[in-house]
C-alpha cells in the first residue's frame, strides 16, 4: 500500500509546519481575551489546513480556503466585533457553572481518545478504492473535482444556491433595525 | 502521497477537540463560534485526507460543500449575534439565560 512508502524529509517538514501553524492558532483561539486577536489566531489555524490541503494535494480547495474563510468569513466575523464594540478584553478566570473547566477536559479528552482508540483498533481505511470517481494527483485533481461536482453532485450543488440565497435574506432580516419606536429598544422592554 | 493517513487523522481529531473544548469553556458567542469553525475545518482535513488515501474524489467534493454550507452558517449565525446584541447589550452566553423577551 502507498501508504508505507518512504516518508520523506521535506513532507514532514510540510506536515510539522503546518501542524505547528494550526495548533498554535487553535490554541490561540482558547486562550486570548481579546476577540479580534482570536480572530486572528483563526486566520493562522484557517492558513495551517490550508498548507495541509496542499500537502494532500487538493490544490483548489486550499485555494477556496483561503479565499473562503480567511478572505471573508474572518472578515465578516470582524466587522462583527467592530460593529458591537465588543473587542474588550474578557475575564477568563471566571467559571460561570462550578466543574465546568474540568468537565469540559474530562470528555474531550475522552472523546479524542476513543476516536484514536477507533482508529487503532478498526482498520478505517477499508473498501474499494476511487468508489465515486478517481482523484488524480497534481493539476489533474482540479478537473476531477469539478467534474464530480457538476455531474455525481450535480443536484447537491444546485441546492448550495437556494441555501446561499436563503442564508442572505435570512441575514438581513435578522440584523435588520425592529421597526419599533427608538425609546422602547433602549428599556429593553419586551418586544411588541 | 507520503504522509501515513494516521497523522492527519490525528491532528484533525485535536483540533477537533481543541474546538469543541473552546465551545464548551468560552463564555464570547463569538469566540464559540470561531471554536465551531475550528471543529468544522478538523472534520474537513480529515475528509480531504480520507480522500487522498482512498483516491476519491467523494472527500473533496463533500468539502466544497461544506464550506459554502459554513459560509451560510456564519452570515446566519452572526446575524443572530447582531440581533441578540441589540436586545441584551452583550454578547456574553451566561446573559442570554432566560428565553423570555
Amino acid at each position: 500500500m502507498n501508504l508505507l512508502a518512504a516518508v520523506t524529509i521535506p513532507d514532514v517538514a510540510i506536515f510539522v509546519l503546518c501542524a505547528a501553524l494550526s495548533l498554535a492558532g487553535a490554541v490561540g483561539i482558547l486562550l486570548v481575551k481579546n476577540p479580534v486577536h482570536a480572530a486572528l489566531s483563526l486566520v493562522m489555524t484557517l492558513f495551517g489546513i490550508a498548507v495541509a490541503f496542499i500537502e494532500l494535494q487538493a490544490d483548489f480547495l486550499a485555494a477556496v480556503q483561503i479565499i473562503v474563510y480567511a478572505g471573508a468569513i474572518v472578515v465578516l466575523f470582524l466587522f462583527v466585533i467592530m460593529f458591537l464594540g465588543v473587542d474588550k478584553r474578557e475575564d477568563l478566570s471566571v467559571e460561570p457553572i462550578v466543574g465546568q473547566r474540568p468537565t469540559a477536559v474530562l470528555l474531550v479528552v475522552g472523546l479524542m481518545a476513543s476516536i484514536i482508540a477507533l482508529g487503532i483498533i478498526g482498520h478505517f481505511e477499508v473498501g474499494p478504492l476511487s468508489q465515486t470517481a478517481e482523484l488524480t494527483g497534481g493539476a489533474g485533481n482540479v478537473a476531477d473535482l469539478g467534474r464530480a461536482v457538476f455531474t455525481t453532485y450535480l443536484f447537491a450543488f444546485e441546492a448550495t444556491a437556494g441555501l446561499l440565497v436563503i442564508a442572505v435574506i435570512g441575514a438581513v432580516v435578522l440584523a435588520r433595525k425592529p421597526d419599533a419606536p427608538k425609546s422602547v429598544e433602549l428599556q429593553e422592554v419586551g418586544e411588541q | 502521497m507520503s504522509i501515513p493517513l494516521s497523522w492527519f487523522i490525528v491532528l484533525a481529531v485535536v483540533l477537533f477537540g481543541i474546538g469543541a473544548f473552546g465551545v464548551l469553556v468560552r463564555r464570547n458567542v463569538l469566540i464559540m463560534f470561531m471554536c465551531v469553525e475550528l471543529m468544522l475545518n478538523a472534520a474537513n482535513l480529515a475528509l480531504v485526507a480520507f480522500s487522498r488515501s482512498l483516491q476519491d474524489v467523494g472527500g473533496e467534493a463533500t468539502v466544497f460543500f461544506v464550506l459554502v454550507v459554513a459560509a451560510a452558517e456564519v452570515v446566519v449565525g452572526l446575524g443572530i449575534v447582531v440581533a441578540i446584541f441589540r436586545r441584551r447589550q452583550s454578547a456574553i452566553a451566561d446573559d442570554l439565560a432566560e428565553m423570555g423577551g
